[in-house]
């Protein structure tokens, strides 16, 4: 699988193996599943909320704006529902899980900076009413993700 | 004006990577890589948490520790200090030096007091722009300009071109290209007390537009009071040994309010301040007319013409161009270049250039080209991001006012 998401800026650094400033770990939460392309997945019981991680976040910048689907929505596991706009990147979000979208975060429209400022907690995009609960085993758990982390990184 | 689709080079490597053999595109900017010119503070910028891109082919900090809506609003508030020594110095010499370069730029050089500069334009047989650059009359027999980076090599051919044919009729200019300095950027409100430490000349008597060659931290430099962030501020020439030295003085005096600024906040300043970026806002096929840049026309050119695509500019004088630059705030995500703007109707009437969201303004703020007539402030128009139309307006440029320092 592709790894879709990482701030241009800091991908092209990588590319190249020139030096980029590390701001120390990003933080990820034990009880949440990862998917490489940098968003999170939280099942609790029909109801996964979905957002992107501390790391994607500290790559992308100060978040400007969010686009959200619309409530009813489709979603599926690797595809985009929405994007990500920080000061001068776009980004697309892609979901970790399959289902249909039951909830977004209004609050990100008037406060899109949550994204930054709670990652996992009040900047959580959208909740999804899961299709298939297996989907979560294409996911990765919290150690898993902070080596992938740490090996992306590691290739600047 | 200065640069070279920054952003658009970035986006294109996330999608190019997106979908393509990673091995291949991997392979592909390893090879460039030792290709990648360094300016001599490249070591200053990694060491002060610098994160270093691919830019116009040379590695470049994007930004620094800060974010750069801090950045961009700390220049304004404080002042940026920006390594722009990929940008290319040159001073032409010679006592026909005038005439030659009035034959490649729009701007009345001649009408120059010495000491003075100008931002023009190179222009090419259709009229187009083959690049902006500020121009400085040092004397009657010297001119000094900068060019960009991105279009250093077509610049440099289309001068020495120019140069033979006007030599061999028994003009007498020469070129030097200062590859010997490096060029620093210092800008916002604290930049001229800051340097006044560094230097005996009265900065206050030096005003915008006005050169100067002046010792600054023991260092012989090419003082001009411009930039590219709308606010007051220098660009200084320094020979590349003391180009440290300086920069790590300037860093001090300050107290640490004057910061390391990188090209992603200098994108988001010029862009508030309404400046073209050459080769999204302005390109070979756009005249100066077009641009917004009819002032930077000479008076004596516009009677005279005599520069190079001087024809179709003085038509499009006199009949009114039929796209022009326009300035938009928008709804919405922030319009990115080649977002299509629409007029209330629906109906094409143009394209975003550049655009993002104003890190002052806290709003979006875009420049592009629209027909004319609809570059009008205040008419109503829809710009589409990702297939869906949010509600703009065309507004005044520039977004944010400009401070430039001139005689009251």
């Amino acid at each position: 699988m592709a790894s879709s998401r990482l701030l241009w800026a800091t991908r092209a650094a990588s590319y190249l193996r020139i030096s980029v400033f590390h701001r120390g770990f990003s933080t990820v939460l034990k009880d949440l599943k990862y998917a490489d392309s940098h968003e999170w997945v939280k099942i609790d019981g029909a109801s996964a909320t979905v957002g992107i991680t501390d790391h994607a976040q500290d790559h992308l910048g100060d978040v400007v704006y969010v686009e959200l689907p619309e409530v009813g929505a489709a979603v599926a596991q690797g595809s985009g529902f929405g994007a990500v706009e920080s000061v001068k990147a776009t980004s697309d979000i892609y979901s970790p899980i399959s289902g249909k979208v039951i909830e977004v975060n209004e609050e990100l429209s008037k406060s899109p900076g949550l994204v930054n400022s709670s990652p996992y907690e009040d900047g959580w995009i959208i909740k999804v009413k899961a299709s298939d609960a297996n989907e979560v085993n294409n996911l990765m758990g919290a150690d898993d993700y902070s080596k992938f982390c740490e090996e992306e990184d590691a290739k600047h | 004006m200065r640069g070279g689709g920054l952003w658009q080079l970035g986006q294109s490597i996330s999608r190019r990577l997106a979908q393509a053999d990673k091995k291949a595109v991997a392979r592909r900017y390893f090879a460039s890589e030792a290709d990648l010119k360094k300016t001599v503070l490249y070591d200053f910028h990694v060491s002060n948490g610098g994160k270093m891109v691919p830019f116009a082919g040379w590695g470049m900090p994007i930004q620094y520790k800060d974010s750069i809506m801090d950045s961009t609003v700390n220049c304004r508030e404080n002042g940026g200090l920006f390594d722009v020594s990929h940008m290319c110095g040159l001073s032409l010499k010679g006592k026909d030096c005038i005439p030659f370069i009035e034959k490649l730029v729009i701007a009345d050089v001649a009408a120059l007091a010495p000491g003075t500069g100008t931002l023009s334009v190179f222009t090419n047989e259709k009229g187009g722009a083959i690049d902006d650059s500020v121009i400085t009359k040092v004397k009657d027999d010297h001119i000094y300009l900068v060019v960009n980076a991105g279009c250093r090599d077509k610049d440099l051919a289309h001068i020495e071109e120019h140069m033979k044919a006007f030599k061999a009729k028994g003009g007498d200019v020469s070129w030097h290209i200062h590859d010997e300095r490096s060029l620093l950027a210092l800008q916002g409100p604290l930049a001229a007390p800051v340097l006044q430490h560094l230097t005996k000349e009265d900065l206050s008597k030096i005003y915008f537009s006005d050169f100067r060659i002046i010792d600054i931290n023991g260092a012989t430099c090419f003082l001009t009071r411009t930039g590219y962030t709308g606010e007051d501020g220098f660009e200084i020439s320094v020979p590349s040994e003391y180009a440290l030295d300086l920069a790590k003085a300037i860093l001090e005096k300050s107290e640490g309010k004057v910061r390391l600024t990188g090209l992603g906040a200098r994108d988001s300043l010029r862009l508030e301040a309404g400046l073209c970026l050459y080769g999204n806002d302005m390109e070979q096929h756009i005249t100066p007319v077009e641009a917004g840049l009819t002032w930077a026309i000479g008076k004596r050119r516009r009677a005279e013409g005599g520069f190079l695509g001087a024809e179709t500019i003085l038509k499009q004088l006199e009949e009114g161009p039929k796209i022009r630059r326009a300035g938009f705030t928008s709804s919405g995500p922030p319009a990115r270049s080649h977002s299509e703007i629409q007029n209330d109707k629906g109906v094409n009437i143009g394209e975003v250039t550049s655009g993002g969201f104003s890190p002052c303004l806290k709003k979006n703020i875009a420049m592009g080209y629209v027909k004319s007539g609809s570059h009008k402030s205040g008419t109503k128009v829809k710009i589409l991001v990702r297939g869906k139309a949010y509600d703009g307006v065309v507004t005044k440029m520039p977004f944010v006012p400009t401070k430039y320092y001139k005689p009251s």
